[in-house]
């Protein structure tokens, strides 16, 4: 595999730090699944946390904190820890790898799609995150991403065909991400339908119909 | 599970004063260790440990804990937790990283108590998952902010997806392991390093990102900031740590 297309600093730095909400770190960590090279770049972040924890000027404890430890490991009992266990061999010929798998309960060839009309499909993954919506889409060969209105953040990652955006091509295991700012269009390449996650900042009922009327106008 | 009983049963023997304290802190602790790493504190030269054996001594469990640890001795104590069940070794842990995790949790909480009960979590956790630490992943230090991250997630009910490096779909690493802990060993000094030389500006922002527990669009809010000003102060702080580690190879 040959992953082009990476998180961002600053979104890789939301994840390792525990500020990304359930919807945006779904996607991250199925990209990281995928992608050695950010898992690299995650440990990186991570060890420059521990750096800074080694540095946090440390708090006076009280005298009995050890005391209380001690007597709180006493309880407990001792249990055989795994150890971890080896990775399992690759090539399973799952197209979803974990975390996104369980969320969907299903591979790719157990899906339920819904159609989009115009020979795209969508399944909606919930998750207790309000402020993200979630789902997989099929875009089928050759054609656009439907039903293209989003404001603020997008993050498109590929699981199986592949799309391009202009000059920049996504397939499995990159991840495109968008904002406002962005003008993209893209478009599913010939031959494979493409089967993509994408999250989205969850629309505001207010302004999604105001992007809608506006949309013509802009030709966004 | 070997050399439970004998520590546990010293320990009992201090805990009714009837062995002096001393006695007990060095004690022999059998270790799979690398000989002699730098910052192993040796008492006294007579009694230098052999090449398979670490002395947890009590210079170590009482040291002044604001000198940073060598991340080769906490990994070598974290295995005698996960091998041995040692509690002397989870002293040693305990000492340094548990005032530093009730900082790090009080920096979010501003409550003495939670960031007292959250601290014990944490280390708890160490306790129990000791066996899980895999140096392939990175050092002592940064697996246990890992923990206490993921436990102060928890006490605010959020949900952060992770991947499962056991998952059949998982995509590895083709590095070799034994080189993997290489890197990650001698990763663990550079970034100490390379953190020492990051400007202050991008030092605060990862700090507020790492132990404020806020996104970094709400660091720009705070600190008044474009967006984009905050973007890039992380994006040349990570190329400054990254261009360290690559300096190694
Ligand atoms: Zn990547």
């Amino acid at each position: 595999m040959n992953i082009q297309h990476h998180l961002s600093d600053d979104l890789l730095l939301d994840y390792a730090a525990g500020n990304l909400s359930e919807g945006w770190s779904l996607v991250v960590a199925t990209h990281m699944a995928l992608c050695p090279s950010c898992r690299k770049r995650l440990s990186a972040m991570e060890g420059a946390a521990g750096a800074l924890l080694d540095k946090v000027e440390p708090v006076e404890m009280p005298a009995d904190a050890w005391d209380r430890m001690k007597r709180r490991l006493e309880g407990i009992r001792i249990e055989e820890v795994k150890a971890p266990r080896p990775a399992a061999p690759a090539g399973s010929g799952m197209v979803f790898p974990e975390p996104l798998r369980s969320y969907v309960g299903a591979d790719l060839a157990n899906v339920k799609w819904q159609a989009l009309g115009l020979g795209a499909y969508q399944v909606r993954i919930p998750t207790a995150d309000p402020s993200t919506q979630v789902r997989l889409l099929r875009i089928p060969a050759g054609k656009p991403v439907p039903e293209h209105t989003h404001v603020g953040r997008e993050l498109t990652l590929v699981l199986s065909g592949s799309f391009h955006d202009g000059d920049d091509l996504f397939g499995r295991g990159d991840i495109e991400e968008a904002d406002d700012n962005l003008l993209h269009t893209p478009k599913a390449l010939p031959g494979e339908d493409c089967i993509c996650l994408a999250v989205t900042e969850a629309p505001l009922r207010f302004s999604s119909w105001i992007v809608r009327l506006i949309q013509p106008i802009l030709k966004i | 599970m070997r050399g439970l009983l004998p520590h546990y049963f010293l320990f009992s023997l201090i805990q009714a004063g009837r062995l002096p304290v001393n006695i007990a802190m060095n004690l022999d602790i059998p270790l799979e260790a690398k000989p002699c790493h730098k910052a192993v504190r040796v008492p006294s030269r007579k009694h230098a440990p052999s090449a398979r054996s670490v002395r947890i001594t009590k210079s170590l469990l009482t040291q002044k804990t604001n000198q940073p640890p060598s991340h080769g001795e906490m990994a070598r104590l974290l295995k005698s937790v996960a091998s041995d069940r040692s509690v002397e070794a989870f002293e040693a842990l305990f000492r340094f990283y548990a005032p530093r995790v009730r900082s790090f949790m009080a920096m979010k909480t501003g409550d003495r108590q939670v960031a007292e009960e959250l601290m014990q979590e944490t280390m708890v956790s160490v306790w129990n998952k000791a066996a899980q630490f895999d140096p392939e992943r990175g050092n002592v230090s940064a697996w246990i902010f890992t923990i206490a991250r993921n436990i102060r997630i928890d006490f605010y009910r959020r949900r952060r997806p992770a991947f499962d490096p056991h998952d059949p779909a998982f995509v590895g690493d083709d590095t070799p392991s034994a080189e993997m802990e290489f890197e990650q060993v001698q990763d663990a000094a550079l970034l100490r390093q390379a953190m020492a030389t990051l400007p202050p500006d991008q030092l605060d922002v990862l700090k507020r990102a790492f132990f404020d527990d806020v996104s970094h669009s709400t660091i720009a809010t705070e600190l008044g900031l474009p967006l984009g000003t905050v973007k890039s102060r992380i994006r040349l702080a990570f190329e400054k740590l990254r261009s360290a580690l690559e300096g190694r190879r």
